[in-house]
């Protein structure tokens, strides 16, 4: 007659949000900049991005199988590792490069470090700069395919970040700002077109996956430095060299999507704070003083390694402990 | 002005239609009735009767065991068949007192009194006497809680009536059905307590309850109702003290160090019965429901009864039942057999058809960093960070981050999409750290 029920230590229900939901979620948010930046190369991307998405999720299920571990494909997050990748990569990529980058994204900065959630740098962002660092010219090859629906400088032919970097903005030959909302420029895959990106942050922010703290923080000090230097350098005041710098690169993209990776940001409020400041000056530092037109990627990197430090910093106090009292 | 509230806090599903419109019945048990000698917090009570002897309703079948413990009463008439150990609803054997009920219902003769003609010190035995302790679930003496060290510095009576728990509508019948018994036993507590206000405080998911206590207490100058946010821990103590008065108390304090004293809808009604009937706890108001519940309802139950009877009473279980649960689904007990007297702390059974705990382990993988547990936190700590301290077993870090500001309420482990068990592991951190500082 006894009947046995389950027990377990309190509370005894769950949310519905699980970690493969919320990488699913992030996965569909990515869609509007994937499909854009197919429409845009042409089929060369989509080639891409389903080299590197499959190439991230075959390495994640290698590791766990010679390491004897449960696999973890199901939880979607090399999909999302593999498919950040890819929309950082030029569309004229060589293909065995992304598949180079996944392995290092996933094995390297990710599984050695112990697996999910242990890795102290965006994986895919480290797969980048990885890339970079090993083969800066294909990496930086931003040369025009026939595919290509967009605008380009028309002296430099560059990049319009890397033209921006050279001459400033021009009226009539540099890009049209509305061409870099759109995104029907040159750049990587994903990063083109800051209003597929913005569609896809408001369905993060909709799914409270993300909150705007990083974002906001990131973009904003970003903006701010980059008006101080305006005005610093005498260039005075000019709003299509703003907006150039904030739709024209990897800005967005790096801002609501890869600043906002769980793993390598702060876990307190107040961290998350500091942390996005920090990306928007060094951001603008690499931009407005490096060697490279781009910054964000190492950027994130770099704020990546202070996290630890910042969220020492930023302990809350706790309820009762000395905080205010009215 | 805002709705009043806390920092962080959760919104799981509420359930309380289900049970929310039913009528409070009484319910007379039938079988063996059992009483656990240690019902509250602090030493249990000593029993003084013995085999054999019949006891009436009301009678005293158990002294206090000290200051910090409360005395036992019979809450049937009959014969004492033994002192035994029996299960109970958290999961242990405990000593108990058990009554064969004659259902003759004979009571030994109560003796009511009249407030003005009380001193203090009448009112405090008078609850003393009566058995009361907090009926909310923490079961903590009351007249220890109502002799702070200097009554003329408490400033507010707490009555918690917010009832976050979802599921339970135990104090949302007693407001809407005996709000007058409330505001008796608020005036009570107030006697105690020259300089303080009373402050009877409800979540706004009870407009109904708001407005009745507002009409009640239109011609007590004393008395205020407290409109609070729905959001689960409202009810918590400290987070309670904190949206009506906006001070904050940390572990080590007492609500009295801020000028508080909280008591629960169900304690404050069982004070005005001690104080102004004299008669002593002997039933309270149980919530049985859940979607494995054929016809949930809140009965008033008499201490002692088999839980097996009441959720008989309430349709009998489906046959699908993954849990049965002691309490609320945040804070309550998960129990492994349903063989357990109610006791005076009992303010649900909540039985489950779909076990949320076992069915997320599918879900598990490693903390994701997502940092949702500490947006949540009320205890406004870090739940991961003090979960891996404490499953590393490093007591020393767990205390220097705040771990013992945990309020155990159960919203980490709630809301973390990795479906890690936060609050089980600090909660027995928790445990060992109050355990090793015992040792000192
Ligand atoms: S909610 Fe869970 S996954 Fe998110 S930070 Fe907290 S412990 Fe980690
Ligand atoms: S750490 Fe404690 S107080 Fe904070 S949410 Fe978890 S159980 Fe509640």
């Amino acid at each position: 007659m006894e009947q046995k029920y389950n027990v377990s230590s309190n509370p005894h229900v769950r949310d519905a949000m699980t970690t493969s939901r919320i990488m699913q979620l992030v996965v569909i948010a990515l869609l509007p900049a994937t499909l854009f930046g197919i429409w845009n190369f042409g089929f060369r991307a989509l080639l891409v991005v389903a080299v590197t998405v499959l190439s991230s999720v075959m390495f994640e299920w290698i590791y766990d199988k010679l390491m004897h571990k449960p696999n973890t494909i199901t939880d979607f997050s090399a999909v999302v590792t593999g498919l950040l990748l890819a929309l950082n990569m030029p569309p004229q990529i060589p293909l065995w490069m992304p598949v180079l980058g996944s392995a290092f994204a996933i094995i390297v900065v990710k599984q050695l470090f112990g697996g999910l959630g242990q890795n102290f740098m965006n994986p895919a962002l480290a797969g980048r700069c990885f890339l970079m660092i090993s083969f800066a010219g294909k990496m930086t090859d931003f040369a025009v395919s026939d595919g290509f629906r967009g605008a380009v400088d028309t002296v430099t032919g560059a990049t319009p970040l890397a033209a921006l970097k050279v001459q400033g903005f021009i009226e009539g030959t540099s890009v049209p700002v509305k061409n870099l909302f759109f995104g029907n420029i040159q750049g990587t895959i994903g990063e083109t077109s800051a209003l597929a990106i913005l569609i896809g942050a408001v369905i993060l922010l909709a799914f409270k996956v993300i909150d705007l703290k990083i974002p906001l923080t990131y973009i904003g000090s970003f903006t701010v430095f980059v008006i101080i230097y305006m005005l610093c350098t005498g260039m005075g005041f000019n709003g299509n060299y703003l907006l150039s710098h904030l739709f024209g690169g990897g800005l967005m993209l790096g801002a609501w999507f890869m600043a906002t990776d769980y793993v390598t940001t702060p876990i307190t409020f107040k961290g998350q704070l500091v942390y996005g400041c920090c990306l928007g000056v060094v951001t603008a530092v690499f931009r407005l003083f490096g060697g490279s037109a781009e910054g964000v990627s190492y950027a994130i990197i770099f704020c990546n390694l202070l996290v630890p430090l910042i969220e020492k910093a930023t302990y809350p106090v706790a309820f009762g402990k000395g905080g205010k009292k009215s | 002005m805002g709705k009043l509230t806390f920092k962080g806090g959760v919104h799981p599903y509420e359930g309380k239609e289900l049970s929310k419109n039913r009528q409070i019945e009484k319910y007379l048990p039938k079988g063996e009735m059992v009483y656990p000698l240690s019902q509250h917090i602090g030493a249990p009570s000593a029993a003084c009767v013995n085999k054999g002897d019949r006891v009436l309703v009301g009678q005293k079948i158990a002294e206090a065991n000290g200051f910090v413990s409360v005395p036992l009463h019979a809450s049937v008439s009959g014969v004492v068949k033994g002192i035994e150990k029996r299960l109970t609803a958290t999961g242990g054997m405990a000593d108990s007192i058990i009554i064969e009920n004659d259902q003759q219902y004979e009571e030994v003769e109560f003796h009511g009194a009249d407030l003005s003609a009380l001193s203090r010190e009448d009112i405090i035995s008078r609850i003393r006497e009566g058995g009361v302790v907090g009926m909310g679930g923490a079961g903590f003496p009351t007249h220890v809680k109502l002799s702070p060290k200097e009554p003329d510095k408490i400033e507010y009576v707490l009555v918690n009536g917010a009832e976050c728990e979802p599921y339970l509508t135990s104090d949302y019948r007693r407001m809407l059905e005996e709000p007058e018994k409330v505001v008796a036993g608020l005036e009570v507590i107030l006697k105690l307590f020259d300089h303080a206000k009373g402050y009877i405080c409800i979540e706004d998911n009870k407009p109904d309850c708001i407005e009745k206590m507002k009409k009640l207490i239109k011609d007590h100058p004393r008395m205020e109702v407290k409109e609070l946010m729905t959001k689960y821990p409202q009810g918590g103590e400290r987070t309670l003290i904190y949206a009506a008065t906006g001070r904050e108390i940390n572990s080590s304090m007492l609500p009295a160090d801020a000028g508080c004293v909280v008591d629960n809808i169900d304690t404050v009604v069982a004070v005005y019965k001690a104080v102004i009937l004299g008669r002593p706890v002997m039933s309270r108001i149980v919530t049985v429901t859940g979607d494995a519940i054929a016809e949930p309802r809140n009965f008033t139950v008499l201490t002692g009864t088999n839980m097996e009877e009441l959720i008989d009473a309430a349709g009998g279980l489906k046959n699908n039942t993954a849990k049965v649960i002691s309490g609320g689904p945040m804070m309550g007990f998960a129990m492994y057999d349903l063989h357990v007297p109610c006791v005076k702390t009992t303010s649900a059974f909540l039985c489950l058809e779909h076990d949320a705990v076992s069915e997320s382990k599918k879900h598990a993988t490693a903390c994701i960093n997502c940092g949702r547990c500490v947006s949540i936190c009320p205890g406004r700590v870090l739940p991961a960070r003090l979960a891996t301290l404490a499953e590393r077993g490093d007591m020393a870090g767990f205390e220097k981050m705040n771990g013992m500001e945990c309020c155990e309420c159960g919203c980490c482990s709630y809301i973390c999409p990795a479906k890690r068990p936060l609050t089980q592991s600090i909660k027995s951190m928790r445990k060992m750290v109050l355990a090793s500082r015992k040792k000192k």
